[in-house]
């Protein structure tokens, strides 16, 4: 960064310093390093990396689309032979692409409803949580009015008004899940307010916003990591729920969630309809949730 | 050593200051009528046992009690009541002119920040000091509380650091700002004996370098003894004594300072057959006794103990006590021979 700063960066490489006291480099370098060390995490991350690269990159050098229908070449069993790898779909487009597609959409969105949800969350339940008394009561009192509306009307009255759109799914996904994530903050942001160091903070002049802002949100990013990582399969799940039930997305276009619908209405004369999208989805799932988990461990500055 | 005549400078004083509560089993009566004076650099050191109100008494301060806490009295600053001071005015004062190292440096640091952002928080705040000089100033300020090679320690975050190194970074992080008086709340209570003797020459050091007073409130008297110019004794929210730090281990006026001081294993006597103490345990703050609190377990009550509490009166110059006991004391001595 600036000048004196430089001198100790470079003292590793001297030797005769002990790496770890020189590595000061910021909570992030270990976090990753007590991530490494965790194999299910890492095992996890890769998995998901891959289906990640999968499914931006196979699409695009597949001689297959998503869309056109071959009429020749219905319902086929994975082969290798004639380049349907996966087989393909009751109307003759070719099932790996088709997944690949599905686990675009499917990643999409999760990550983006989770985005939205954990940004509503937070600021929501660490406003309520800092300010307390009377703004907390009315701002967890909505949350917990909104809880109550239950939510496939509330998809299906969206998907009235507004037609079937994907970023309506985003916003009717990430308009619910929210929730959670804000009464998880709000009832961290209570324990922390305890703590010494806000006091320590207080006296130093720091007040309001600025103090949500630096000292609150920073020491909930753990929590938030971990509950953003599990929030997304749930969402995915989610997805999945509503696809079954033909308000997710629109066909052509497939999710994970409307691929694993529609092979189960041929699960007994072509198993690897529902077979491959439903492998795909549970690894999704896994990974998630695993790294999820080693995050959560890895995130606690307290410890090794 | 001992501030005998009552030094001019007087920049903090507090009058009549009570701090009360409403809990489920009623009011709780934390500190109950305390007049204090905190003089220009002096070492005040503050006894008493859990519950005592000394801590309460020093957040009610700095405006930190807790938001449901009732505040009575006056808590004057030079020419400024802090008590019942809005937020922004307080700031002016807090951290800047009066400042506080908390009991636990385990979790007085925020864990997810790196040690020099914490440090120069206040000087961004209070003197909008330019990124570079302020960081400049920390690192002298780590160096004056002996923290070696300070400026790598800046880039740490407060894990990397021992419990003794995290109590010196909250010191450097209260002084930065060259406040004139630095509260400190059982600062070396959580850290081992050795550091807890560091830190405490830390402390007289730093007095000395910067003429800061220093309020230093603990249960350890041993700590007071070595290090404070005057001591008060606090009870039940109470002041008992207050005298200055040889007066009063010398010839102790009050019975609880000299149960106090009769509690302390001597390493220089022989061993009494069981350790010595108290009898009784102090009173639930939710309903205190009319009288002296501390008469139920007192060798010199009389009737008069249970009916009133005795004012503080100064005893001989600069020796004050709360107790309607004349004669000289020495019961307990007597006793234990």
């Amino acid at each position: 960064m600036n000048q004196p700063m430089n001198q100790p960066m470079n003292q590793p490489m001297t030797p005769g310093t002990s790496p770890a006291a020189g590595d000061t480099s910021g909570l992030w370098r270990q976090v990753l390093r007590r991530l490494r060390r965790q194999r299910m995490s890492m095992a996890a991350a890769a998995l998901l990396a891959t289906i990640l690269a999968a499914c931006l990159l196979l699409p695009l050098f597949s001689p297959y689309d998503y869309y056109t229908p071959h009429f020749d070449l219905l319902s086929r069993a994975p082969m290798l032979a004639g380049g349907h790898l996966l087989g393909t779909d009751p109307l003759g487009r070719d099932l790996l692409v088709r997944v690949m597609w599905g686990c675009r959409i499917s990643l999409a969105v999760g990550c983006a409803a989770s985005l939205v949800s954990v940004l509503i969350g937070v600021s929501w339940g660490a406003t309520a949580g800092y300010a307390g008394g009377l703004a907390d009561a009315l701002m967890m009192r909505t949350v917990d009015i909104l809880y109550s509306v239950p939510f496939v009307p509330f998809v299906i009255v969206l998907t009235v008004l507004f037609g079937r759109e994907l970023w309506l799914i985003f916003l009717a996904i990430g308009a619910v899940s929210w929730l959670d994530i804000a009464r998880i903050v709000r009832g961290e942001t209570l324990s922390l307010k305890q703590r010494e160091f806000v006091d320590a903070a207080r006296v130093s002049g720091v007040r309001g916003a600025a103090m949500i802002a630096r000292h609150i949100v920073p020491n909930l990013v753990g929590i938030v990591i971990v509950y953003a990582t599990l929030a997304i399969p749930t969402v995915i799940l989610f997805e999945a729920f509503l696809s079954f039930l033909g308000l997710g997305v629109q066909s052509p276009l497939a999710s994970l969630g409307s691929l694993v619908a529609d092979g189960t209405s041929e699960m007994q004369s072509h198993p690897h309809l529902l077979i491959v999208p439903a492998v795909f989805l549970a690894a999704i799932i896994y990974c998630f949730n695993y790294l999820g988990d080693g995050l959560r461990d890895a995130l606690d500055p307290r410890d090794g | 050593m001992a501030a005998a005549a009552p030094p001019a400078d007087v920049p903090l004083r507090i009058r009549g200051l009570s701090v009360s509560y409403a809990s489920e089993r009623g009011r709780i009566d934390a500190v109950r009528a305390i007049d204090l004076d905190v003089a220009a650099g002096e070492f005040l050191g503050i006894v008493g046992e859990s519950g005592s109100g000394k801590t309460q008494l020093l957040l009610s301060i700095l405006g930190l009690s807790a938001p449901r806490a009732e505040l009575h009295g006056s808590i004057r600053y030079r020419d400024q009541e802090l008590l019942g001071l809005d937020v922004a005015a307080l700031n002016k004062v807090r951290g800047n002119r009066i400042s506080m190292v908390f009991q636990d440096p385990m979790t007085a640091l925020n864990p997810y920040l790196r040690i020099g952002r914490q440090i120069t928080e206040v000087l961004r705040v209070h003197r909008a000091t330019g990124a570079r000089a302020a960081e400049q100033r920390a690192i002298e300020m780590l160096q004056s509380v002996h923290i070696p090679d300070a400026a790598r320690r800046m880039r740490q975050f407060p894990h990397e650091l021992s419990g003794g190194m995290r109590q010196r970074v909250m010191i450097a992080m209260a002084l930065i700002a060259q406040p004139e008086i630095l509260l400190a709340d059982e600062p070396s209570t959580a850290l081992d004996v050795t550091v807890q003797a560091q830190i405490m020459s830390l402390f007289q050091q730093l007095r000395a370098g910067t003429g800061t007073a220093i309020v230093l409130v603990t249960h350890d008297l041993g700590v007071i003894a070595e290090v404070a110019d005057r001591v008060i004794v606090m009870y039940a929210g109470r002041i008992m004594e207050q005298a200055p730090v040889h007066a009063l281990f010398a010839h102790p006026r009050h019975p609880y300072t000299e149960a106090l001081q009769q509690s302390i294993p001597r390493i220089d006597a022989p061993r009494p057959h069981r350790l010595p103490s108290i009898p009784g345990a102090p009173p639930n703050p939710a309903s205190l006794p009319p009288g002296c609190p501390f008469a139920p377990r007192c060798l010199y009550r009389m009737a008069v103990c249970d009916a009133r509490m005795p004012p503080l009166v100064e005893a001989s110059p600069g020796h004050w006590k709360a107790c309607h006991h004349e004669g000289a004391l020495g019961k307990l001595r007597a006793e234990a021979a």
